[in-house]
């Protein structure tokens, strides 16, 4: 999965930071701040400000955090061709820290953007457009009604002060997913989420169905891209978690800037920036954040992020290291925007330069995960493949269709379950693998014709 | 064979064995947590290891193999399972026990006692080779003239070398290492913590260093390090000591961390191992060239290999020579071991515990 899921909304900096942010944060920050306004040094880049952090070795003021911050997301958006003049932005929105300061620096951007053009002769160029998305779990808390309604308005309101456009502002209860079908949609996403006996299982598939919720309120809305808050803290949790999880085939897959494999591109602006250093700046710039709503993640995602705040402890950067480590293997095809057509309609000097993916297979289509959508590893291939080959039940290629991870801690115990349990996922999820497997069908009828029977060899 | 007492004890009385159905439940598999009979443990256990050899083909018959023993459970049990598994399934392979004496008193001439109990009890010839013959220094000596800090990086590497110069002298064609499914995942764990992307793409193989002279391999790598503490094996666990020099070397976070995770799901140790061995690691990541020793002869990425640069820091009294990552080779050492010498902590610090020591 490519978002470190907040809580309470989508993909912000995620459950896996925002919790151990929550609990252990605050104090520490403090505790800097007092230590190094004592010993007023000042800051390492500018020479003036007292030191409020140190990053990358070098103690910097708030202003110099903040440039510095903004630096690193304006590098990531433009190196990456992640937002064109003519695209309109979705960001996730958790009410944590880090999408907070996303949301900050894209308006800012915005607003730059807005300045030239308003200064440019031609105004030929458009300007982005920028859009926020919150997704409303509150279904499976158990928090009272009152303080859910309170925790949403407290989120418009932040919001409305960046985007005073009403249009802008998207916030959809998870249970949408499941689109127009009954009115049940509250039940129904219960009751998947009670078949689920493992507490990471559920919690991962929450996550799916977040990020099936962005994707289709993007698509709704004509939003070109989805723009997450996930920062390197968030992404160093994913690394190990999905480490953990056995899935180390498909992890290159989501700690790349960019990632096409969803209808609607997902996008990591903040990937280079620590949760810490975020929440610092949410703090010295009065950046109001909410998250009330936020679920405290459990099982391994919940010891993964104990273990990275522990490691933090005893080196600050271990988190970087760890997104290194990551970083360093080979992505997928469909981690870049194809270069092609990409800058249609846009002056040649003001095309962005694309990011060099090292991925040598070219473009193979990945098979992918029917619930998570991580790229199948080879045993996965060979078992959907096999199961291909046999007669089969509609649920058997369900089931193949699931990466081992999902086989393991998402689906439920027994397989007289599993009816059940795919006839409440999204449909959208298993029409994909009906569409797949009919297209592949009658290009088989297409030639049935042309195929001679093992028997009709041995006469 | 007599289970330990301590081994798991039967809580639900009535249970019967899931695999065979007839006799009681004695104990939970850690590694799958199904309730199972003793007999039937022993059977999975041995069966399991069994697959892995064969699947993996670790070994051709007529082949001499060395265990490198040290005397601890997992070497210990290694020895015996192997030797039964030889026996059992006629794999044609001659046997060796294979040790270390590192010269620590009080920690290794103990446990080289048991060792030299196995091989009586289970009938394979030992060969026993010590730091003072092969570089005429005894860990006691090292850390007479160094201290605490950095001796086991002394240790690993000298015993690394020496497993090799041992097996050399039994003329074996394999090592096999008591390295277990935990080790492995913690490896994997503190590659990715240490960003070492061409450690991490080779220490999941279950046979190592295959264009070398001698291949070593590991058929513990998917067997739990809690059953081979529940396998029974006489006596032996009363003579397992902590080594006096490092007395923390199994308490890093990574290790707790594992624990912490086999608790709430078994599987993941397996699943570490798995994502370990599926890493997409690009054919481009540029991997460290082997060449020789140019005093030795050993291997080495280098033009003098590790044990070379420490023993000749050691003679010359610059014990910190090599010690540290930007240690390159023996050549300009006196300023880079005053500048190593200015962060001990970080050598020392918890993730570098046990694996400062242990090259896999």
């Amino acid at each position: 999965m490519t978002s470190c899921g907040g809580g309470g909304g989508g993909g912000g900096c995620g459950a896996n930071c925002s919790s151990s942010a929550a609990d252990d944060a605050p104090e520490e920050r403090l505790a800097r701040v007092t230590i190094s306004t004592g010993a007023a040094a000042t800051c390492g880049k500018c020479g003036v400000g007292a030191v409020v952090v140190v990053a990358g070795g070098v103690g910097l003021c708030g202003e110099c955090l903040r440039a510095h911050l903004f630096g690193k997301f304006k590098l990531a958006v433009t190196s990456n061709a992640m937002v064109r003049p003519t695209d309109s932005v979705l960001l996730a929105f958790s009410g944590g820290p880090a999408s907070r300061v996303a949301l900050q620096f894209i308006h800012d951007m915005r607003s730059k953007a807005v300045e030239s053009w308003d200064a440019s002769n031609s105004q030929a160029l458009p300007v982005f457009d920028v859009g926020v998305a919150f997704v409303d779990e509150s279904a499976l808390l158990s928090k009272p009604r009152r303080e859910v309604e309170l925790a949403i308005a407290d989120i418009k309101s932040i919001v409305s002060s960046i985007l005073p456009s009403d249009k802008a502002m998207h916030i959809t209860p998870l249970e949408d997913v499941f689109s127009s079908e009954s009115n049940g949609r509250e039940g129904r996403l219960r009751e998947l989420v009670g078949m689920i006996n493992d507490d990471t299982g559920r919690e991962d598939l929450l996550q799916c169905l977040r990020m099936l919720s962005l994707q289709k309120i993007a698509l709704e809305n004509g939003y070109a891209k989805i723009m997450l808050g996930s920062c390197a803290s968030a992404i160093a949790c994913h690394v190990l978690s999905a480490t953990v999880k056995g899935q180390g085939y498909s992890l290159p897959a989501d700690v790349q800037y960019v990632d096409t494999r969803w209808e609607v591109p997902v996008v990591l602006p903040l990937r280079d920036c620590l949760a810490q250093e975020l929440s610092l700046l949410c703090e010295l710039d009065s950046l109001k954040t909410q998250q009330l709503l936020d679920r405290p993640c459990s099982g391994i995602n919940g010891l993964v992020a104990s273990f990275v705040a522990r490691l933090r402890e005893e080196n600050p950067s271990r988190e970087h290291t760890v997104v290194r480590t990551a970083q360093k293997l080979k992505p997928f095809s469909f981690n870049k925007f194809s270069a092609n057509g990409y800058h249609d309609f846009l002056p040649s000097r003001l095309r962005p330069k694309f990011q060099n993916v090292d991925s040598d297979e070219s473009t193979l289509s990945e098979v992918l995960c029917l619930i998570c959508r991580t790229p199948f590893s080879e045993s996965e291939l060979q078992n959907l493949e096999s199961t291909k080959h046999k007669p089969q039940k509609k649920i058997d290629l369900y089931t193949a269709y699931c990466c081992q991870s999902c086989h393991f801690q998402i689906l439920p115990g027994g397989a007289n379950m599993y009816d059940q349990f795919f006839s409440l996922l999204p449909k959208f999820w298993t029409e994909r693998v009906d569409t797949a497997t009919a297209s592949q069908s009658s290009l088989r009828d297409q030639i049935e014709d042309y195929l001679l029977e093992n028997n009709d060899d041995e006469n | 064979m007599p289970v330990q007492s301590t081994a798991a004890p039967a809580r639900a009385g009535s249970r019967l064995c899931v695999r065979c159905g007839e006799r009681k439940a004695a104990l939970k598999r850690p590694k799958t947590l199904e309730q199972i009979c003793r007999e039937c443990f022993y059977i999975v256990f041995e069966d399991e290891i069994h697959r892995t050899i064969v699947d993996n083909n670790l070994f051709k018959a007529g082949e001499r193999v060395a265990i490198g023993a040290s005397g601890g459970k997992d070497s210990t049990v290694l020895a015996y399972v192997l030797s039964e598994l030889n026996k059992r399934h006629n794999y044609g392979l001659d046997l060796f026990l294979l040790s270390i004496d590192e010269g620590i008193t009080g920690y290794r001439d103990d446990s080289l006692e048991t060792v030299k109990r196995n091989e009586i009890q289970y009938g394979l010839p030992l060969k026993i080779v010590s730091y003072k013959d092969l570089y005429d220094w005894t860990m006691d000596d090292i850390v007479k003239a160094i201290g605490l800090k950095n001796n086991c990086t002394f240790c690993g590497v000298f015993r690394r070398q020496a497993l090799d110069r041992g097996a050399a002298l039994l003329k074996v064609d394999k090592i096999v290492t008591g390295h277990n499914a935990d080790d492995i995942a913690e490896t994997v764990l503190l590659n990715i913590l240490r960003g070492d992307i061409a450690r991490l793409s080779r220490c999941t193989f279950i046979t190592t260093g295959e264009d070398g002279p001698i291949p070593r391999c590991k058929p513990f790598k998917y067997t739990y390090e809690k059953e081979i503490v529940i396998y029974p094996l006489h006596d032996i666990f009363q003579s397992i000591l902590r080594c006096i020099y490092s007395p923390n070397a199994y308490r890093g976070f990574a290790r707790e961390f594992i624990k912490d995770l086999e608790r709430m799901r078994p599987r993941a140790i397996l699943d570490i191992i798995t994502s370990g061995e599926n890493f997409r690691i690009s054919t481009t990541t540029r991997m460290p060239e082997q060449g020789t020793c140019e005093r030795c002869g050993y291997i080495s990425s280098q033009k003098l290999c590790k044990a070379c640069v420490l023993l000749e820091g050691l003679n010359r009294g610059l014990p910190k020579l090599g010690i540290g990552r930007t240690a390159k080779s023996g050549a300009g050492a006196d300023g880079n071991g005053e500048r190593q010498g200015k962060r001990p902590e970080r050598n020392r610090s918890s993730l570098h515990g046990k694996h400062g020591n242990l090259d896999f």
